[in-house]
């Protein structure tokens, strides 16, 4: 299992660094640094080298590193350590090499905690907040039965939940939201799209509340099994928080949870059938000789009215030559990128049912050596609330609770995209 | 908080000191959190032991964590001042906080101290038997810890009944730490070559563990499957009754509790196939037989849509799974098959993912699907790493002999891509092309004038050798053959050895089909390569040539124009014994590296003769030979890898990608060279057997292929049919055995290797 954890800025320094077993040396952080955050050409997120395995994320310009000597499982390692990077965040914002170094008393704490010679322990964010905290606890201070309460449900069939909840207020929020992920070829047609939707929960209900929920959605596992549609939707997957009951989902296809106290993700899904794509980008890029390249790009909605789509960041990208280029828009920023070989075209809103159209020209300087220009796809970030790409939509949210209080529940819609709807041209 | 990581001032361990001796108790902790702060960046603080030990009896847990933290990195370097701290630990274990007494003998179990040691075994007793779950899940994993530093110890006072014990815990987590502990302990005892009974999962400790398995947390339901995965089942109902149970967790958020998951219900029902065989001749085969088929059926089904979601987590997550993904469809090919689409490169994924992706995507290639992906291919054939392209247009290669049918459109789309005259992939197209003349001999002669036009852009051997191969092998097609070898002649010996021994054997070929007007050219290379050429292997084989060519043409021409098998995309790129093995592991790093952990993990790695004898237990003897072979291969190759300096670990094309050229390795640079201590073995066992040089095994294959001209390294299919006794007859050598299995340590080493 996991041998040893370090935290490696980007100079590679030693920020954080802890031993869970014995079979490695400190040292083993300087094999790291030269074999990786010196070295240029990384190519694999786990190195290995005689019989000490390096398994590395990188959040921003930190590298997180755990290293084992056994045939450790890959998958629960890289789990564990976004799971750290997760953690982190909710306890102190931002995870970089200023945070790390201002918070390295909470980091080894929270280290220890959740990872026990080598094995990753409880790491429910809620639960560690009730007795790791930024201020000191004094032991005195603390009721024996109070640590006691928390011991139990660090270890209890509902580690999520303290069971001393109360509110005024019983409300529960749900969000809905969909990443849309689509790969366009330059002839129009959709060579790949996918929703990844994650149902986001924030639960201020007082007790223990049993909830069941419930959405317009019909779990398709065999694809051949597909009949009627109807307006039910069909997702090919979901994966639930650990305090959904599985095995009620698999039998009864019911959702059914304790929730935890506060925020956190229900459940993650992918639908892959009838994907309802909100924007439409029409490119149209000539190369005219080897002096300039124009550009004709329209962006049509593909709602309703009364819906708009925010934040649209449209990223055409240019020739490694290019010098200037001359952008016509009737609506939002377009502005040449030279750093990243890009015009950015910004809009802040298109209203449903419309459509804006850029133009422009780049020029380009003559180059020495012929080189094919590579056309990376044009990538489009947007925001549309209210609005589902696969259609889901929630039918219900119930909550039972003893002393049976009435509940208010509000439900959001957001589909969004950044990085991956792409269109080639 | 602000002095912290400040440049060391004189003396400053000298004011630490005076700090954490200090009547303020801010001053002190404050101090305390500056000594760890320069323990952190490695400055050496053993000296404030006493003064810090001081400061461990309090109540303030922060304060000391912090303390605990700072015994367990120099307990070891100060033991005689540790058994100051015995006290307060012990006392801890006794406090009426449970927080306060699981902290006390997890640091204890952390101690590398002899004398300490002793005095944890009494806490430790205690503490097993706490009635807080929290202190008990503690105590369970510093069994493991204790097992680490002495053995003797949990064996005297009984520690390890008291973990079996606990397995029935009524918590949940508890169940899952001492599960982890008692695997743990298990492992080091394997290791150590000794009792290899103390965990085994029984009927009774099985049904224990489905039962918590719903409860625990995720890292504890990860605990849980492998154990289950250890389980032999004794009967179909009770596989099925696993499966039955594990298949919810396929819905967890955690990618490791799915493939865990994944794990657990691929190995009933290999056990199940197991139990099936023992079985066989008892009770009615029909029934079980169906039964196990529709188990296997819907397993698959279920487990093909979380095998998809979890290409949506983070990249490094992906690559693991996807790593995973290529194994089983090496086991099972129609898990994913109407998936291909979702194995689409994104342009910003990056290149590790990518690489499996297009491996997994040529492996789903099939019929349906084929026209989706090779235009998808011909798409990434531009994007702007080198590297990746490469390897798309190898996949594209790949998909023409996979499939015949669409082997025209993919020739077509290459043709477009040698059109783009950008040069790295124009020679990777040729390179390609050489492999789809071997598939499909004679049936795509058209392009070889295309292929001829670009002769200029060629820089790289291997694209330069498979046109010279290309030219000799259609030499009686191509008007200007000779013309063309010329060129080759011209400049021979400025010419890699790989290019040498192509334009040698190219210009024999074209002798022997155009007698007439070659002659020359053929007594100018042989001339060259013989007198002025200072490789053994060119020397050597242009001797051959000239032997034969002078005493006996019929021959020449049985040898060198002799009939190739074709080649076969494999189906699987390690041994058959190692795949059932390696699916065994799934998630783990010997199913990400696609070799067997004991390759990679453990104090000597293995050696090679060892190998053999763990290979022999196996029941089937062709397996085992063929396991024997592989491991032999892949310590080679890892103790190349260790080799940090080793000039030709550079960057090497990997996986499915079985055509390229091994040359970097010793071993395959024998096999590149035909053989480099005696040719004439070869050349022996051949005439000595020519019945058969016809049939198309692979080891005469090889050795007539490397004759014929083609010594491209691997040969497509590196473990065709093939039995150790017909390995036997033919030279045994490390020639061989490399050349039967080239493959499979590769692909694993390639994300080592392209670190040096």
């Amino acid at each position: 299992m996991i041998s040893a954890f370090f935290i490696f800025n980007q100079k590679g320094e030693v920020l954080i660094s802890r031993l869970y077993r014995t079979d490695l040396k400190r040292s083993i952080a300087d094999v790291f640094r030269i074999q990786v955050v010196s070295n240029s050409d990384v190519r694999s997120p786990i190195i290995t080298l005689g019989s000490t395995s390096f398994f590395h994320v990188r959040v921003n310009n930190l590298y997180v590193v755990a290293v084992t000597k056994c045939n450790a499982n890959a998958a629960l390692v890289f789990e564990y350590c976004y799971r750290f990077i997760a953690i982190a965040k909710s306890y102190f914002g931002k995870v970089d090499e200023e945070s790390v170094k201002n918070n390295f008393v909470l980091i080894y704490e929270l280290i220890d905690e959740i990872n026990d010679f080598g094995y990753p322990q409880n790491s429910e964010i809620d639960t560690l907040k009730t007795y790791i905290t930024t201020e000191s606890v004094m032991s005195t201070n603390v009721p024996a039965e109070e640590s006691s309460k928390i011991t139990t449900q660090a270890t209890g069939a509902t580690s999520w939940r303290r069971t001393d909840v109360k509110y005024k207020k019983n409300e529960a929020f749900v969000d809905v939201v969909e990443t849309v992920n689509l790969s366009m070829s330059a002839k129009g047609t959709v060579l790949r799209a996918d929703v990844d939707g994650h149902i986001l929960m924030r639960a201020y209900l007082s007790g223990t509340p049993e909830c069941k929920f419930g959405l317009n959605d019909k779990l398709v596992i065999d694809k051949s099994e597909r009949s009627g549609l109807g307006d039910a939707v069909e997702l090919d997957d979901c994966r639930f928080h650990q305090c959904v009951r599985l095995d009620e989902f698999d039998s009864t296809r019911t959702i059914s949870f304790i929730p935890p106290d506060g925020e956190f993700e229900l459940m993650t899904y992918r639908s892959t059938s009838n994907v309802k794509l909100p924007l439409r980008v029409i490119p149209t890029v000539t190369e005219i000789g080897t002096s300039s390249v124009s550009y004709v790009v329209t962006v049509k909605t593909n709602f309703n009215n009364k819906l708009s789509a925010t934040n649209v960041v449209i990223r055409l990208p240019t020739p490694l030559n290019t010098t200037t280029v001359d952008c016509k828009v009737p609506n939002g920023k377009a502005k040449y990128v030279p750093a990243e070989n890009v015009v950015v075209w910004k809009i802040p809103r298109i209203q449903g049912g419309q459509e804006v159209t850029l133009s422009a020209t780049a020029q380009l300087t003559t180059t020495t050596h012929r080189q094919v220009w590579a056309r990376p796809p044009i990538d489009v970030d947007f925001q549309v609330l209210m609005f589902t790409a696969s259609g889901l939509i929630v039918r219900f949210l119930k909550v039972f609770e003893k002393s049976n209080y009435h509940s208010i529940k509000w439900v959001r819609y957001l589909t969004k995209a950044s990085g991956s709807y792409q269109v080639r041209f | 908080m602000a002095t912290f990581r400040a440049p060391p001032r004189k003396g400053e361990n000298y004011e630490l000191s005076a700090d954490l001796n200090s009547e303020y108790k801010d001053k002190r902790k404050d101090a305390i959190k500056r000594v760890i702060a320069n323990m952190t960046v490695q400055k050496d603080v053993s000296g404030l032991f006493p003064d810090v030990l001081k400061n461990m009896q309090t109540d303030d847990l922060e304060q000391k964590k912090l303390v605990y933290l700072y015994l367990m990195n120099y307990a070891k370097t100060q033991p005689e001042l540790v058994i100051l701290a015995v006290n307060t630990f012990v006392k801890d274990t006794d406090d009426p906080n449970p927080l306060v007494r699981a902290l006390a003998i997890r640091t204890m179990g952390c101690l590398r101290a002899e004398k300490i040691i002793d005095y944890l075994c009494d806490p430790l007793q205690k503490c097993l038997r706490d009635e807080n779950p929290y202190v008990r899940k503690t105590a369970a994993l510093c069994v493991a810890k204790l097992y680490d530093l002495k053995p003797e110890l949990v064996m005297e006072n009984g520690f390890l009944e008291t973990l079996q014990e606990m397995i029935s815990d009524s918590n949940p987590m508890v169940v899952a730490n001492t599960v982890a502990a008692l695997t743990d302990i298990h492992d080091a005892a394997v290791a150590n070559g000794l009792d290899s009974e103390i965990f085994v999962v029984t009927n009774t400790v099985l049904n224990k563990l489905l039962v918590a398995l719903n409860e625990c947390s995720e890292w504890g339901r990860v605990a849980i499957l492998n154990a289950l995965s250890r389980y032999d089942t004794q009967d179909e109902r009770e596989s099925e009754h696993i499966c039955e149970r594990v298949v919810p967790q396929f819905q967890h958020a955690n990618a490791s509790v799915v493939l865990a998951a994944v794990k657990v219900s691929v190995c009933p029902t290999c056990n199940g196939a197991r139990g099936f065989k023992r079985g066989h001749q008892v009770i009615m085969i029909h029934l079980r037989n169906v039964r196990s088929d529709n188990l296997t059926k819907q397993m698959i089904r279920k487990m093909a849509p979380p095998l998809v979601t979890l290409l949506s987590n983070p990249p490094e997550v992906q690559w693991v799974a996807l790593r995973d993904i290529n194994l089983l469809l090496q086991k099972r090919p129609d898990i994913l098959s109407s998936e291909m689409r979702v194995f689409f490169c994104k342009y910003n994924d990056p290149l590790y993912v990518k690489v499996e992706k297009l491996d997994i995507m040529v492996r789903l290639a099939g019929d349906n699907n084929v026209d989706a992906l090779l235009s998808e291919l011909k798409e990434y054939a531009s994007e702007v790493d080198v590297d990746f392209v490469r390897r798309s247009i190898k996949a594209i290669g790949q998909t023409a002999i996979k499939i015949d049918e669409a082997a025209e459109r993919c020739v077509n789309v290459l043709l477009e891509l040698i059109n783009t005259r950008v040069s790295y992939v124009v020679q990777e197209a040729v390179v390609v092309m050489k492999d789809i003349f071997r598939k499909y001999p004679s049936t795509y002669e058209g392009v070889i004038p295309t292929l001829c036009a670009n002769l200029d852009e060629l820089d790289e051997p291997e694209a330069k050798a498979s046109l010279i191969w290309i030219i000799g092998e259609y030499a009686n097609k191509i008007d200007n053959a000779d013309e063309l070898l010329g060129i080759f002649v011209e400049t021979f010996t400025e010419e890699s050895y790989p290019v040498q021994l192509q334009t040698l054997t190219a210009v024999v070929k074209l002798y022997l089909r155009k007698p007439d007007s070659s002659q020359g050219l053929v007594q100018r290379v042989l001339n060259t390569a013989t007198k002025d050429c200072d490789s053994p292997d060119v020397r050597d084989r242009a001797y051959i040539y000239w032997r034969l060519l002078s005493t006996d043409p019929g021959a020449a021409k049985s040898v060198v124009q002799a009939h190739r098998p074709t080649i076969t995309l494999p189906r699987t790129t390690v041994s058959p014994a190692l795949l059932e093995e390696l699916i065994g592991e799934i998630s783990t790093l010997a199913s990400v590296y696609h070799k067997p952990a004991e390759t990679f993990v453990g104090r000597g790695r293995i050696a090679a003769s060892a190998v053999p004898r763990k290979g022999s237990e196996l029941e089937d003897d062709q397996n085992a030979a063929r396991k024997a072979f592989q491991t032999v291969a892949a310590g080679q190759q890892s103790e190349n890898l260790l080799n940090f300096d080793d000039p030709t670990s550079d960057e090497q094309p990997s996986g499915l990608a079985a055509t390229q050229v091994l040359a970097a390795t010793p071993a395959a640079a024998n096999l590149l060279s035909g053989h480099s201590s005696n040719p004439l073995d070869d050349l022996v066992s051949i005439f000595g057997n020519t019945g058969m040089t016809n049939t198309p095994s692979q080891p005469q294959g090889g050795l007539s292929v490397g004759l014929g001209g083609l010594s491209f390294g691997a040969p497509i299919s590196p473990a065709p049919p093939m039995t150790p006794s017909v390995l036997q007859a033919a030279t045994p050598g490390p020639m061989l055995q490399t050349h039967q299995q080239p493959q499979p340590p590769q692909s694993a080493s390639e994300d080592l290797l392209g670190l040096f």
